[in-house]
């Protein structure tokens, strides 16, 4: 039987195009977009909630389309169309209803509701990554490739308020390359986290008189992909190109721990904003959701497709939730609507990756027989 | 000697207790004291007395056979069926990523992803071949062998040439493949195998190669007509993947007037290929000579573009300490 779409707990895009909730503790997988509608030039490249409350989901599509996907109905509402620049979706976000959209090649553009004028905006091409402040959201920030990281107050186009500074040359006297993938914004205070392709975290702070990194620590040899806050702020979660996911430590800029697991590269993470868990999907397509405390995988769901983005939902108290009495109700109230909407149910057991106590045993048992 | 008087006393000790323990009340169990070889200091008395409790297992061993050899001619007809010895292969930890024939994303997946064009008919393959930086005989041998083997393919001396740079220029000449042959020591023993246009790049460990003459016996030279592919046991998501990416190096249509094939046979994730020229002697009987080179492969990474070392996105990558934790779990 599919929960409604508001259970779930995870979403992910895939390349397809397809949108597929996961619901961790009924442990279902459900994909919302019909199967005989897919293609490949809807792939998913950028999500982002619709409103604080995460009962909508904008989905940016190749094709520039970007779709409203309401988790109470468990569908689609709109689309939109949003032309111009070229490239695929780098950044999506929502600010006082109007939607701001970053293509590849360095065009913003503030959809607003109806009307379809729209304030322009170009940050240079190459970008990897556009995100909104949540503290404040008319600021965004974005950075790419030879694009340095650039923070853009939307009331005041012309000019960035914070644009960084590379770091010196390097010990052969050479330009250090600038690569920026992702970034997030660091709560309580103006610092930024970027990660890059050229595996270094950086930290910026605008409130300082540098402009240069205040702090830079470098990771592996691949390109980092996809970086995320840890709760707590003192830690970022990322992943690279060759599926090496580590948390980092912002104090000292040391390596904290690594996650185990992963056979391919890294396209999203995210974390919980209070509970210590950071889920991850990539090219191997696979969803998996490890503790950040004990490094465990907790979680491990085989989606078919290659996975794009994700979303987490930032609801406490997974357990004590118990969808069957709300599944009642809205049988009788949108049954119809439901079951219209509702495709391909599958089922997947998600086993827990903790060793198998049963092959645990066959092994020791087989050891003890060895020796006499 | 005294020494192993006294374990034959500690071990007729250690045959009383559990005799006692059925005699004696339930309450009172009484362990026997904790003996085992590995304790003896002394390696002549320890290895021993590791021979004889190795007699006695074995020993014991062939009484249960006798035994149950005795029970299934007692029982006769009514004797229940042989059990299935257990192998490797019998006893494979399932894998959540095989691929169900039914599965409609899967089949969507494959039929948009980059070997589409090949699989639709509307690219021909055609395959550069060459090696790494200044190739020894027997590499060089094998390349020629291989394009031999490979319809519409050209080999090419490396010179030196960066990848990256080599690409561009398959791409603008319409080749649809490249596959670099790495050597180490005078030997072949990597295959990188890209597929043009932006396709996957697949990085394979190449070993036990054969040349033609160090095949006995072998069959005459292949003839230039196309042969039939066989692909065994490519099961889940990524070995289909692997298996599609090997059938797009040979053209659609094989002439079946030629009798060759080329089989790609995937056990415990390692990848056989044999060239086999066949005769049907009659219905059911097939004469088959072993024609061309043998070697093995192992897969070790797929890239998701083209060849980029350094800036590359695996789809796919052995990482030996994670995934080489069981005997019986298998990738492709």
């Amino acid at each position: 039987m599919a929960s409604p779409a508001r259970w779930n707990h995870v979403w992910v895009g895939a390349e397809t195009g397809i949108l597929k909730g996961v619901n961790l503790q009924k442990k279902q997988a459900t994909n919302y977009t019909a199967s005989g509608a897919l293609r490949r030039d809807e792939g998913v490249c950028a999500m982002c909630w619709g409103d604080p409350l995460e009962s909508e989901i904008l989905v940016g599509c190749l094709d520039r389309s970007v779709k409203l996907f309401s988790t109470e109905k468990g569908k689609f509402t709109e689309s939109r169309l949003c032309p111009g620049g070229e490239g695929p979706f780098r950044g999506l976000a929502v600010q006082d209803g109007s939607l701001i959209t970053c293509v590849e090649s360095g065009l913003l553009k503030v959809w607003h509701e109806d009307s379809s004028e729209a304030a322009e905006l170009q940050v240079g091409p190459g970008v990897c990554r556009m995100r909104q402040n949540p503290a404040r959201p008319q600021c965004v920030g974005t950075g790419g490739k030879e694009n340095a990281l650039k923070v853009w107050d939307l009331q005041q186009p012309q000019e960035p308020i914070f644009r960084a500074k590379n770091v010196r040359h390097d010990w052969l006297n050479l330009r250090v390359p600038v690569w920026d993938r992702d970034l997030q914004f660091l709560p309580g205070s103006e610092k930024i986290i970027t990660c890059t392709g050229h595996h270094q975290v950086r930290v910026y702070d605008p409130s300082s008189p540098q402009r240069r990194p205040v702090l830079e620590v470098t990771y592996g040899e691949h390109p980092l992909t996809a970086l995320s806050l840890a709760p707590g702020a003192n830690s970022v979660v990322v992943g690279s190109a060759r599926g090496d996911v580590a948390v980092i430590d912002l104090r000292q800029g040391r390596l904290l721990k690594c996650l185990k697991g992963f056979a391919g590269a890294v396209r999203g993470v995210q974390c919980h904003p209070t509970r210590p868990l950071v889920a991850s999907c990539g090219l191997d397509r696979f969803l998996r959701l490890h503790g950040l405390d004990d490094k465990r995988l907790q979680h491990k769901v085989y989606l078919k497709s290659q996975l794009n983005c994700l979303l987490l939902t930032s609801r406490e108290a997974w357990e004590d939730e118990d969808p069957d009495p709300a599944k009642a109700e809205e049988v009788k109230e949108e049954e119809d609507e439901l079951w219209a909407a509702m495709e391909t149910v599958r089922t997947h057991p998600a086993p827990k990756r903790a060793a198998d106590p049963g092959a645990g045993a066959v092994k020791k048992q087989k050891r003890a027989r060895a020796g006499p | 000697m005294a020494g192993r008087g006294e374990q034959g006393t500690r071990l007729c000790g250690a045959a009383l207790g559990p005799a006692e323990d059925h005699g004696a009340a339930p309450e009172r169990v009484l362990f026997p004291p904790a003996f085992s070889v590995s304790e003896i200091k002394n390696k002549q008395r320890r290895h021993f007395m590791f021979l004889r409790w190795k007699q006695q297992q074995r020993k014991e061993k062939l009484a249960n056979k006798k035994k149950r050899k005795k029970e299934r001619e007692a029982l006769g007809d009514q004797a229940p069926p042989k059990p299935v010895p257990k192998t490797i292969e019998n006893q494979r930890v399932y894998d959540e990523t095989t691929v169900d024939p039914n599965d409609e994303e899967v089949a969507f997946d494959e039929a948009t992803d980059e070997f589409a064009p090949y699989f639709n008919r509307q690219t021909v393959p055609k395959i550069l071949i060459t090696t790494s930086d200044r190739p020894r005989g027997r590499t060089v041998r094998f390349c020629e062998q291989l394009s031999s083997v490979v319809p519409n393919s050209h080999v090419y001396y490396r010179r030196g040439l960066a990848l990256k740079k080599i690409i561009p220029q398959c791409i603008a000449r319409n080749f649809t493949d490249l596959i670099v042959v790495n050597e180490d020591r005078k030997i072949p023993n990597g295959l990188v195998l890209s597929h043009l246009p932006d396709g996957p790049t697949a990085h394979f460990k190449m070993s036990s190669v054969r040349l033609r003459k160090e095949i006995k016996r072998k069959g005459k030279e292949p003839t230039e007509h196309m042969p039939e592919v066989i692909l065994n046991n490519f099961t889940t998501r990524l070995g289909h993947s692997v298996g599609r990416m090997l059938a797009s190096l040979f053209p659609h249509d094989p002439q079946f007037i030629g009798r060759q094939v080329a089989t790609f046979h995937n056990q415990r994730d390692y990848i056989f290929f044999r060239f086999h020229r066949y005769i049907f002697k009659s219905e059911k009987k097939v004469g088959i000579q072993e024609l061309g080179p043998r070697f093995t492969l192992k897969l070790r990474s797929i890239q998701k573009g083209t060849f980029d070392s350094k800036f590359g996105e695996y789809e796919w990558i052995h990482k030996h300490r994670e995934m080489d934790t069981s005997r019986r779990k298998f990738h492709l």
